[in-house]
């Protein structure tokens, strides 16, 4: 793809959102008081502002990126991620857990975890967390620096230090309150910044359902588009259903996952584990001014997120569908190649040397372009942007990340386009943000308070926590350039979430519903839950890929039908393993914690919420199963 | 804290809603995107949006950060 060239109004847009996001962490910092103040907000901001900070913390780069390169590549089978993978969780949260964690007191998760097991499970998930943190960071900050790199032209470099630094800034200045509150502009500037492109898209493609009829021809031959490799057929409505191709089992669906995995991993294990215990939305909850708010911090959240695959996923669905409109111009991009490599094939293509073209470029080619386009170019010269553009289409490969830029780049003029690559870099540095202020709390809290520097003054633990935003900051640069080797992003995000979280929410169920379960059996069971996802990992392997890099490093025992299901079925492999073992462990293990001990930590011990007092629309109960509803209608309509 | 968030969202709405819209007016040919002015349409759009954010930041009755 060729560099865009920006003009000034959207330079000026950039700029005015940059000066926003910076001017408020500027403005909050003369509230950052305690240590408190910076990591935690001191539990003081309204229920609209959590819950849309808590959305927004997690629309990072997955999101905006992977979800329309997801849409182009399986279709409304990718709202599961939505609809299956977050909405049931996010409600569950809202209604059962967070009275837990906002009673308890508790800083952080780990700190829970300290509070309900000891300090053994807090010190393995805080580190896992910290971890696990870094590199969705740096997940993201490589996949903006190679956007911006792919768009602009700028430096990878120059981009990754640039965009890292503005974070750097406003965090460091505003703490998490800063964050969250950016966080709010930031969701606003993504749902504002790309609403028109996918109204401009839908427009181009003829409507919602001219593009579903568009996207049936894909599903009878994908191998037309590259989507798949040639021979592969689906039902015509693999593309546009959202559950029969799943149900039909994994060969009849592009994500190759069969409906257990579906149902289990993804929306049982994954979406919970991630929902329900992950500390970079949890934390937004926790940040809430009072309990009714903490816990309608979710729900508030979920409402957007319910519609979120209508401006994610369907430009997916539409570059797709425009792909297969010849008089559209336009295909999913293929990956950037260096414009030597084209210097090379249009040179090829002028003498006429059809096999060469393949090894100038370094990818496949449709062998059938290049015969008729070495055709055309005999029977009539042609230019050589007419080549390069004919080559540009004859590449049988595709880059599905690059599908968001590709739309955008085709349908904003100057002004719009300043706006929608204002509302990207949002995306990146909200969830660049999030990352940064969960990791400088449990690293402050959790990590450093807690086994290297007891009972130091506030001062010095706020100290320290700027001097872990800074680190925080550095650690996801390095991160950056190790996720630079992968190309989905989603899927790898996927498979570190499945390796940390799969088994982490088996922990919280025992140890918020069953009180005999041990401090022991907790930690054994998490500590096994998570080797046994590594083993799994190394013993299996997703068709197509080649032992070692993506799994299968001692040996392959399965194989999978997709990366995807791969990863379903391991969350789902880990998940059982930490309930079992922390299940058998706890009642082999005597209690180290009384009734007493346990109050405010475990449901049955705890005194419930009567939220009689509150009006009906802000009972989390009676919201929650509004919600799910509305969520169950939307499964419904997209059968 | 005693920022009220609708403040700099409302302002920041507001500036990039005018600039955006002025710009369709002003330069009409540039900022047709399949037959419509979607610069012009959009910044009203995020103009109606900013003002309606500062509206609700004034009923509320917080001052704006005097930093």
């Amino acid at each position: 793809m060729q560099a865009i060239q920006l003009q000034w109004i959207d330079y000026t847009i950039l700029v005015a959102y940059v000066a926003f996001v910076i001017g408020i962490g500027w403005a909050l910092s003369r509230y950052m008081k305690t240590s408190a103040d910076f990591l935690t907000s001191a539990r003081s901001i309204p229920t609209w502002v959590t819950g849309l900070a808590f959305i927004s913390a997690n629309l990072g780069a997955l999101e905006l990126v992977g979800m329309a390169a997801s849409g182009a590549k399986y279709g409304i089978s990718t709202a599961h991620f939505y609809w299956v993978g977050a909405i049931p969780a996010m409600i569950f949260l809202a209604v059962f857990m967070m009275p837990f964690y906002y009673g308890s007191k508790a800083r952080s998760v780990p700190e829970y975890l300290k509070m309900r097991f000891d300090e053994r499970v807090r010190a393995l998930n805080s580190f896992a967390f910290a971890v696990m943190t870094i590199f969705a960071s740096g997940i993201s900050m490589n996949a903006l620096a190679k956007l911006l790199h792919a768009l602009l032209g700028w430096d990878y470099n120059f981009a990754l230090f640039v965009s890292s630094g503005v974070v750097l800034l406003y965090v460091l200045k505003g703490g998490l309150t800063s964050a969250i509150y950016t966080e709010v502009l930031q969701f606003f500037m993504i749902v504002l910044g790309f609403a028109p492109v996918v109204y401009l898209g839908l427009k181009d493609v003829g409507g919602w359902h001219s593009m579903n009829s568009a996207l049936q021809t894909v599903a009878t031959n994908p191998a037309a588009i590259y989507l798949k490799d040639a021979g592969t057929t689906y039902a015509p409505n693999a593309w546009t259903s959202a559950w029969q191709p799943v149900l039909a089992g994994p060969t009849h669906n592009p994500m190759g996952v069969d409906w257990f995995a579906m149902i289990f991993g993804l929306g049982f294990v994954l979406s919970f584990g991630y929902w329900c215990t992950n500390f970079l939305v949890v934390q937004r909850a926790m940040a809430a001014k009072n309990m009714t708010a903490a816990r309608n911090t979710p729900l508030v959240a979920a409402v957007p997120k319910m519609f979120f695959p209508f401006l994610v996923i369907v430009p997916g669905m539409i570059a797709a569908a425009l792909t297969t409109l010849p008089d559209k111009g336009y295909r999913i991009p293929p990956p950037v190649i260096a414009q030597a490599n084209y210097d090379k094939a249009i040179a090829d293509v002028k003498s006429g040397n059809a096999g060469n073209i393949a090894a100038d470029l370094g990818k496949k080619v449709d062998a059938e372009k290049i015969t008729s386009l070495i055709a055309a170019n005999t029977a009539s010269k042609l230019s050589d942007t007419q080549i390069e553009q004919g080559l540009y289409n004859s590449v049988a490969e595709n880059d599905y990340d690059g599908v968001i830029l590709s739309l955008v780049k085709k349908y904003c003029p100057a002004g719009l386009l300043g706006l929608a690559l204002t509302a990207l870099l949002a995306s990146f540095m909200s969830g660049m943000a999030g990352n940064v202020t969960a990791f400088n709390t449990v690293f402050t809290y959790d990590i450093y308070q807690a086994y290297f520097a007891k009972g130091k003054s506030d001062a010095h633990y706020m100290w320290v926590g700027k001097v872990i935003t800074v680190v925080g900051i550095l650690l996801s640069i390095g991160a950056a350039y190790f996720a630079s080797m992968y190309n989905n992003c989603m899927d790898i995000i996927q498979l570190v979430f499945g390796f940390v979280n799969a088994p982490l929410f088996a922990t919280f169920l025992l140890g918020m519903f069953w009180k005999r379960t041990t401090a022991t059996g907790a930690f054994l069971g998490l500590f096994c839950g998570i080797g046994s996802s590594a083993l799994f990992h190394a013993l299996t392997i997703a068709q197509g890929n080649t032992p070692g890099i993506k799994g299968g490093y001692l040996t392959v025992v399965s194989t999978f039908p997709s990366e995807m299901a791969q990863n379903f079925w391991l969350a789902a492999f880990a998940f059982i393993a930490c309930f079992t073992l922390t299940l058998v462990i706890s009642l082999a293990t005597s209690r180290t914690k009384s009734d007493t001990d346990l109050k405010g930590l475990v449901y049955s011990l705890t005194p419930k919420i009567v939220d009689n007092n509150s009006p009906i629309y802000q009972r989390p109960a009676v919201v929650g199963v509004v919600l799910l509803i509305v969520c169950i209608l939307l499964n419904w309509y997209f059968w | 804290m005693g920022l009220d968030i609708r403040w700099p969202i409302g302002l920041m709405f507001t500036l990039i809603g005018a600039l955006l819209a002025v710009f369709g007016l002003a330069k009409g040919a540039e900022s047709v995107s399949l037959g419509i002015n979607i610069n012009l349409i959009w910044g009203a759009v995020l103009l109606v949006f900013g003002v309606l954010m500062l509206l609700g930041a004034i009923k509320g009755g917080k001052t704006p950060p005097s930093a």
